[in-house]
């Protein structure tokens, strides 16, 4: 890996993969995109409240990184966490349930959309406040280090959040300490209804930790291979010491920044068009069938699979019960 | 089975809306993410994707149709080989019953006390044995060998800040530690307090024990949001399975003519938040007993420290292991009269006041809050049961500051023991002043101490 920040050139021709691999990406990324649509239905229909920021086309991203991580590897990540908790292998079930608020949710209903967790799953959250997550996970790294594990910390933020304050201070001290975290940058291309453009001077994000002689590498984030292939070899730099690494996912989310966002900011021909050819699920889809892996009918019955795994998440996430009123007071502290 | 697509609530408060354009027509087969209809809400025009695979049977609400309530169906969707005619059953059945049922399945508690928090159980003081030796020591010494003693015993203890190692500490509290315990567990940061300030919660999320030090709590305002949203509320937020055992300490409120930005105590702002412990120790022994509790707490602390306390010398008894309890208040002097309540720099006035009233036949019992939360209300509850009288004394600024919550708690749980109202004796509401003579109006006087026990007494 280059010391200087260098640009991949987008959508490189990625390695041919197995069979397995890629009905598992399929697969994976098929879950989290049925299970945002579901959550955008029952947020219609009442049954999620407040704040609901769904994955829906970032899925290669996720998918790919959670393909190059080694167990004992922890993933913390702003409030578009859906996808990153299905990814780790949290139960949809229990995402789903904490979406609307009940007592079998990973958060027992507390937390919501935006704060949910599952240390048993290394998965640090889910935080609300845009870049907060940066040093914490950075946090994780030091902690990593101190102890003497391998273990990489990534840290996942937005191009909104590139620009906050606390991010460059976290990659200061994750340069000077050599520590190993791997600065994953989902770039959707909008802060909210703030484009990139708009937003940041540099809008290479991958240059983000150039200050600070991180090395960083824009990656095709709708391919989920080149997405794993740019994880692995980061992985492999944060583990041999020598310190952090950022990657920019080139990325596009298709619905608004959150559910009542009319997206008004960008043309009516730039969701279909990103679907249309850059359709991450799309993509594996065609490279099933291209390669005479599966046919549509196998591919349908997996969807289906998937479907029934959804629709089982939701109706527990509505048949489980609202918390206890005796929850209000529990978790503030544990017991000394 | 057919399917009803139902009006959607698009916003955290929409109950109706106008179903604007239908962009499918009868006999449409439509996939997942296909954009269906435009409603118009109270705050935009959103687009309504279909959710299932299917082909629109029928239409039930016309374009154009204004105040549409969310949940009311609005089209059938029919899956493969299904005709228009399964509609009919469809259509008439009730609408989904979920979206009030899991309200309405949990009663209310029958009263808010049934759901009040369990009080903490907190215990006394551990005895010092009889023949203990005392040694003098100051507040800063103590604090240092809390600091050492801990990360001794734990392994996962560390110390970072700005100046903690190689400078010894801005203020000289971590004097020798680099030495002994190297530069992987004390460690300088850049001075940026916002992001290590994060990256102890994330250290403390991954296992460790930090110990943030903070070069004063005016600069820990950067750093206020990983203070409160991320380390004071994620254990609540994840059910109770994250937890975070930091310790973030550092001097507080005034010190000498440093001015307003320099000068401020957070007592009350850090009091104020459930998820935190925060201590203020005033002596020596309670600031290394109660160091070495918060080190060892499972729960963020907050402790704050006073500048002009760290020279003060104070007995400390000479023991293996001394932890005080968190949450416990000390009646340091005993008096029959009148109660005065304060914590920190603070109980240096009040004791120099017990002094006076005492000279004018007035009995003050003097009490130390050390812990600002949770705050030992009993103790000062029983105090004023026996004098029937109180003054708080704080270096903070009155408004909504410790005094004020003492005396609602006081209203509200010894309103017949008082003899007389609560008064508070507090930092002027001013930013602090630069200039000598206008520093020491801005701070909390002896003599206002004084003149508000005699009010309460009714003497002159």
């Amino acid at each position: 890996m280059a010391t200087a920040p260098k640009a991949a050139s987008r959508r490189r021709a990625a390695a041919p993969a197995p069979k397995e691999e890629l009905l598992k990406y399929y697969r994976d990324m098929l879950l989290i995109r049925r299970f945002e649509e579901r959550a955008g239905q029952l947020y219609g229909q009442g049954l999620i409240g407040g704040f609901c920021h769904l994955y829906i086309g970032q899925e290669a991203v996720i998918v790919g990184i959670e393909a190059a991580l080694e167990d004992g590897d922890q993933v913390i990540t702003g409030y578009r966490d859906h996808g990153h908790m299905l990814a780790m292998g949290m139960s949809a079930d229990g995402v789903m349930a904490e979406l609307t608020g009940r007592e079998g949710g990973y958060s027992k209903g507390k937390g919501g959309s935006m704060h949910m967790f599952s240390t048993e799953k290394n998965f640090f959250g889910g935080h609300g406040i845009v870049g907060a997550q940066v040093p914490i996970g950075t946090g994780l790294a030091l902690a990593n280090k101190y102890k003497g594990t391998d273990r990489v910390s990534f840290t996942f933020f937005g191009d909104g959040a590139s620009n906050q304050g606390q991010v460059f201070e976290a990659m200061n001290m994750a340069a000077l300490w050599k520590l190993p975290v791997i600065y994953v940058i989902e770039n959707n291309q909008y802060a909210m209804g703030t484009s990139v453009t708009r937003a940041t001077a540099e809008t290479h994000l991958y240059r983000r930790g150039a200050a600070f002689n991180i090395p960083g590498e824009e990656v095709d984030g709708m391919d989920v291979l080149a997405v794993k292939a740019a994880a692995e070899k980061a992985i492999a730099h944060a583990r041999a010491g020598k310190g952090p690494i950022v990657l920019e996912m080139k990325t596009y989310r298709y619905r608004g920044h959150s559910m009542s966002d009319p997206a008004k900011y960008r043309t009516r021909e730039e969701v279909p068009d990103a679907r249309e050819h850059h359709d991450p699920i799309e993509h594996v889809k065609k490279m099933l069938l291209d390669a005479k892996f599966a046919n549509e009918d196998e591919l349908k019955a997996i969807d289906k699979e998937i479907r029934a795994e959804v629709t089982e998440a939701a109706e527990f996430a509505q048949s489980s019960p609202e918390p206890a009123p005796e929850e209000l007071y529990t978790d503030v502290l544990a017991e000394a | 089975m057919p399917t009803e697509i139902l009006m959607p609530a698009l916003s955290p408060t929409m109950e109706e809306g106008t179903l604007a354009k239908w962009l499918v027509k009868e006999g449409d087969n439509v996939a997942p993410g296909d954009v269906i209809a435009e409603i118009e809400t109270d705050k935009a025009t959103m687009e309504v994707e279909a959710v299932d695979e299917g082909t629109v049977g029928k239409l039930l609400v016309p374009a154009g149709t204004d105040n549409v309530k969310v949940n009311e169906p609005i089209a059938i969707l029919l899956e493969d080989g299904e005709d228009a005619g399964s509609i009919n059953g469809a259509v008439s059945a009730p609408p989904p019953a979920q979206a009030e049922a899991p309200a309405a399945e949990t009663p209310a508690p029958e009263a808010p006390a049934a759901v009040a928090p369990a009080a903490l159980e907190i215990a006394q003081d551990p005895d010092v044995p009889a023949g203990t030796e005392f040694t003098e020591l100051t507040v800063r010494e103590a604090l240092r060998d809390a600091m050492a003693e801990e990360m001794r015993r734990d392994e996962t203890v560390f110390l970072m800040g700005e100046e903690v190692a190689y400078y010894q500490g801005a203020y000289k509290v971590s004097q020798g530690l680099l030495d002994e315990f190297g530069d992987r567990r004390v460690i300088d940061t850049p001075i940026t307090e916002h992001g290590f300030a994060g990256v102890g919660v994330g250290a403390a999320f991954g296992g460790l024990r930090p110990i943030v030090e903070f070069m004063t709590f005016n600069f820990a305002m950067q750093a206020i949001d990983q203070i409160i949203n991320s380390a004071a509320k994620t254990r609540y937020m994840s059910g109770g399975q994250m937890g975070c055992p930091i310790v973030f300490r550092g001097p507080n409120a005034a010190a000498a003519r440093v001015a307003a930005q320099h000068s401020q105590d957070y007592s009350s702002w850090y009091a104020h938040v459930p998820g935190l412990k925060v201590i203020a120790p005033w002596t020596a022994a309670d600031a290394k007993g109660l160091l070495k509790a918060a080190i060892r707490d499972p729960n963020p602390v907050v402790f704050l420290e006073h500048e002009l306390l760290y020279g003060k010398r104070f007995d400390v008894p000479k023991l293996d292991d001394y932890v005080l309890p968190i949450g416990r208040a000390r009646v340091v002097k005993e008096g029959a009269d009148v109660t005065l309540v304060s914590h920190s720099r603070g109980m240096e006035y009040v004791m120099e006041a017990v002094a006076a009233l005492e000279g004018v036949g007035i009995g003050a019992e003097a009490i130390d809050l050390r812990t600002l939360r949770p705050l030992d209300t009993g103790t000062v509850i029983n105090s004023v049961r026996k004098t029937n009288r109180c003054v708080t004394v704080e270096e903070g600024w009155p408004v909504c500051g410790i005094g004020a919550e003492l005396s609602a708690t006081l209203m509200s749980e010894a309103f017949d023991d008082l003899d007389a109202p609560v008064l508070r004796v507090s930092a002027k509401d001013v930013p602090l002043p630069y200039a000598a003579n206008l520093e020491k109006m801005a701070l909390p006087q002896v003599a206002d101490i004084i003149a508000a026990a005699k009010a309460v007494c009714y003497k002159e």
